[in-house]
């Protein structure tokens, strides 16, 4: 079960996202058994753990994709459990999903303006797309051209500044490094925590644990459902059993 | 000269009323991955409210319009909330089955309400021609025009321009992404069902005033119309559903302009064909495109078949051989005679869409393969009718394949509308080809069923013959499905691509599969042409093919006796109680609709 680190040494005082005692079922099987985690507001928060660990789940539970047999999950204060997704990207979580998923078709502009789908604010909006812009200045160039048309690295920076787009308080990121080449895994991580000086909690579900653990504040690690290893990244990233949760070591079993 | 331009404008003016049908299709398409077979039933709905509102209240063209328009979004949000919503997460075919099974429905009321007579729906405009060099043209045809164009033109407003608009581009492409980006999606598919239905009724009420003629079966046609156009142009294309409506309106009218009006039909399902075998994607698709989401096409629910042992099904069938010596009523006797020979039909369809998984919407036209061959070999030839019926067999099989076998490539939806533009052809073929099958007139005299020499002329014999063929066809498919081939069959059913890189060349066994099933459907028809002693193009139609997919899922997918059990259950229940005939059709239409929705493995379970 949980095995909490002994000194805390970056404590989140306030929590923006938690999830509590989350049991998610797909048809038969069970994908999570009593989740519980929380994101400290300000943070950067990682959940690593290999295949099948329930990572993905864990992001879809949240944005009310898919919903749990049983289990809280509060943002800002408030029960979103059960909620549409709309209704809760409406509250200010936004996604950047696993794979990117870009709207192909559309031009690089016109999938930043439906990140702002759900804001009236037109002059707002204009000046959010100038700011964002400015983060992800390649992407200024590319503006008429179809996303789908874009590499994986410039793909991925535009599903972040998509993201970004309808000003969420939470950015949930799933595996965000996924199938891009070191290089551009380094810009992804830099702009990841450019983000976040800029004052967006981060969740984000990732397997390359190392690097993941740069730029986070705490970490989680999932193993087939169960959260078997928690702490400050820093913490972690000397913690020997962050290898023994990826590759099944016997302590974590 | 004049004759050409008034055939250019007459195929740019079906071209137009096909497009409002083919853009709404697409829209449904891009939203939902639905290939909507309501659609033409909603045309349908909508030529009647403008005849309802014209003749009885006498209202003026503008306000027939908008009437028409508000009904076929009304219909088409209904569509939406019993059809699709409640089947989301189930199989890619289920909600296309619905629509089907909501087309019978809505088709079928609307005949019991106004008669399956044709009515006249009658416009002032029609009269008024302009002439324009040396052809003329309608004020119709202007209006037609107009609001083909208009509403194109509203159409790429609302896409290009509104909140909403964005929504159902964003939706179209990739449905998660929209939903996190705050995207209403089941909004998106309410507003995407309004739209198209509203546009699919509009050309219903034109194409009635155009041809001054309406009449309820006038529904699958349209449907196939808008499909073909659509297909042409590309699977969920809108701008590319237009110009496929153009083309199909050409092609059609030039077509009649050459060979005459009972060719139309025939031009529209080749040009059909002929784009899914070569250009899947649709004419305007650009190379780079991907292509739409593989769509498998099995409609297998994961189930426990339950299971009948042998001694019981050996027990089961003796009691039904041993019937007539117990209860000789006739009328019971023809009835279940009528079930065995749709039971043949079933074991064939099972095969091919339950064990394989190829979902055929044209399965009744291998019972025409079969009973025009055995009725013609019988009376031209004079074949002893035992041989024809099995040479029939043989020759559905043959034709049967080779008219598929390019088609197998295709998946899923894809493969469904080939087979079911594939049925049309024979059925226009057979119509056509006067020289052999004596065209609408339809072959008479066909001599009765004999088996070497006896003739079989009691109910008591043809009950017999019929339950005798198809005990030992079901024997022999529930031999086949414990062999290595049936293992096979499955394996490509479940998945295609792992059984090919097992070394399994899959168009051999799906030949061999459809040639097998082609067989058992081919004398089923065989067997009811000497029956019936006269048939024509229409003795086995479109209807007979959405029958016989509700008989195997009544019964379970690849479920032999599931099979026949269904068909008891659909053919012989209705006549028992003596449902009248304009009624069955609605209950096929709403069994169909409830096992999708309720028991989609049937009653027996899939194999």
């Amino acid at each position: 079960m949980t095995t909490a680190l002994s000194a805390p040494a970056s404590q989140p005082a306030e929590a923006l996202l938690s999830l509590e005692g989350i049991n998610t079922f797909y048809g038969p099987v069970q994908v999570h058994f009593d989740l519980s985690l929380q994101v400290g507001r300000g943070h950067i928060v990682c959940l690593l753990g290999g295949n099948a660990s329930g990572k993905s789940t864990t992001m879809k539970i949240i944005l009310g994709l898919v919903k749990p047999a049983s289990g809280i999950v509060r943002f800002a204060d408030e029960t979103i459990t059960g909620l549409p997704t709309p209704q809760i990207v409406r509250r200010g979580v936004g996604s950047v999903p696993e794979a990117r998923r870009l709207f192909g078709e559309m031009s690089v502009r016109e999938n930043l303006l439906m990140g702002a789908f759900t804001r009236k604010d037109q002059r707002a909006i204009a000046q959010d797309l100038d700011r964002v812009l400015g983060l992800f200045p390649k992407l200024a160039e590319r503006l008429t051209q179809r996303a789908g048309t874009l590499s994986g690295g410039e793909q991925q920076m535009v599903a972040m500044a998509r993201a970004l787009m309808s000003r969420p308080k939470l950015i949930c990121m799933d595996e965000p490094t996924m199938g891009l080449s070191p290089l551009w895994v380094d810009r992804v991580l830099d702009l990841i925590a450019a983000i976040n000086r800029e004052g967006v909690t981060v969740f984000m579900v990732e397997q390359n644990a190392s690097l993941a653990l740069e730029i986070a504040h705490h970490a989680y690690v999932l193993q087939t459902g169960r959260i078997v290893l928690e702490g400050p990244a820093e913490k972690l990233r000397t913690d020997p059993r962050i290898r023994d949760a990826y590759l099944g070591g016997q302590e974590s079993s | 000269m004049s004759s050409w331009f008034d055939y250019t404008v007459n195929g740019l003016i079906i071209g137009n009323i096909y497009a409002l049908l083919a853009v709404g299709l697409a829209l449904i398409f891009g939203v939902s991955r639905l290939i909507n077979f309501a659609h033409g039933s909603v045309y349908v709905v909508g030529a009647y409210a403008g005849f309802l509102a014209v003749t009885q209240f006498g209202t003026p063209l503008p306000l027939t319009i908008v009437i028409v328009v508000a009904v076929g979004a009304l219909l088409g949000l209904a569509i939406e909330r019993f059809g699709l919503r409640p089947l989301q997460g189930y199989a890619h075919i289920a909600p296309l089955l619905a629509t089907i099974g909501i087309s019978f429905v809505l088709d079928q009321l609307v005949q019991l309400t106004f008669s399956p007579d044709p009515r006249a729906l009658p416009s002032e405009l029609l009269q008024k021609r302009f002439q324009i060099g040396s052809g003329t043209i309608g004020a119709l045809d202007i209006l037609i025009a107009a609001i083909g164009i208009g509403s194109a033109g509203l159409l790429y407003y609302f896409l290009r321009f509104t909140r909403l608009g964005w929504a159902v581009r964003a939706t179209a492409q990739d449905r998660d992404a929209a939903q996190q980006m705050g995207v209403d999606v089941d909004a998106v598919n309410r507003t995407v069902f309004a739209i198209a239905s509203a546009l699919g009724a509009v050309s219903g009420l034109l194409v009635g005033m155009y041809y001054n003629y309406i009449d309820p079966s006038m529904s699958f046609q349209a449907t196939l119309k808008g499909v073909v156009a659509q297909v042409v142009g590309g699977v969920g294309n809108v701008p590319g559903a237009i110009a496929g409506s153009m083309l199909l309106g050409l092609v059609e009218s030039y077509g009649i302009a050459l060979f005459g009006t009972s060719y139309r039909n025939l031009f529209a399902f080749i040009l059909l064909i002929v784009v899914l075998v070569l250009r899947p994607n649709g004419l305007f698709a650009s190379r780079r495109q991907t292509p739409p989401e593989p769509m498998t096409g099995t409609f297998i629910a994961p189930s426990k078949p339950v299971q009948i042992s042998p001694r019981t099904l050996l027990a089961i069938a003796l009691a039904a051989a041993l019937l007539p010596l117990v209860l000789p009523n006739p009328y019971v006797l023809q009835t279940l005679t009528n079930a065995w020979l749709y039971g043949l039909l079933g074991l064939s369809l099972t095969l091919i869409a339950g064990t394989v998984g190829l979902i055929s919407l044209g399965h009744a036209a291998l019972l025409a393969i079969g009973g025009y061959a055995s009725a013609l070999l019988s009376l031209d030839l004079g074949m002893p009718v035992g041989l024809s019926i099995l040479l029939a067999g043989v020759i559905a099989a043959a034709l049967g394949t080779l008219l598929v076998f390019p088609s197998f490539r295709l998946r899923g939806h894809y493969l469904s509308i080939a087979t079911l533009a594939i049925g049309e052809i024979v059925s226009l073929v057979i119509l056509n080809w006067d020289s052999l099958t004596r065209g609408p007139i339809g072959v008479s005299g066909i001599p009765p069923l004999s088996l070497f020499g006896f003739e079989l002329d009691t109910d008591r014999s043809v009950y017999w013959f019929a339950l005798g063929v198809l005990v030992v066809l079901a024997a022999l498919q529930f031999r086949l499905l414990r062999s290595h081939l049936g293992r096979t069959l499955r394996a490509m059913r479940d998945d295609d691509i792992a059984a090919r890189s097992y070394g399994i060349g899959l168009d051999r066994y799906k030949a061999l599969a459809f040639a097998v099933g082609s067989f058992a459907a081919g004398v089923s028809g065989g067997i009811t042409a000497h029956l019936y002693s006269y048939i024509n193009h229409e003795t086995f139609n479109s209807q007979l093919s959405i029958l016989a997919l509700t008989i195997v899922i009544l019964g379970g997918m690849g479920n032999v006796t599931g099979a026949i059990l269904g068909s008891v259950l659909l053919v012989g229940l209705p006549e028992v109680f003596r449902v009248a005939a304009e009624y069955r059709v609605l209950i096929y239409g709403i069994v169909l609709l409830l096992l999708v929705r309720f028991r989609p493995q049937g009653l027996l379970g899939t194999v």
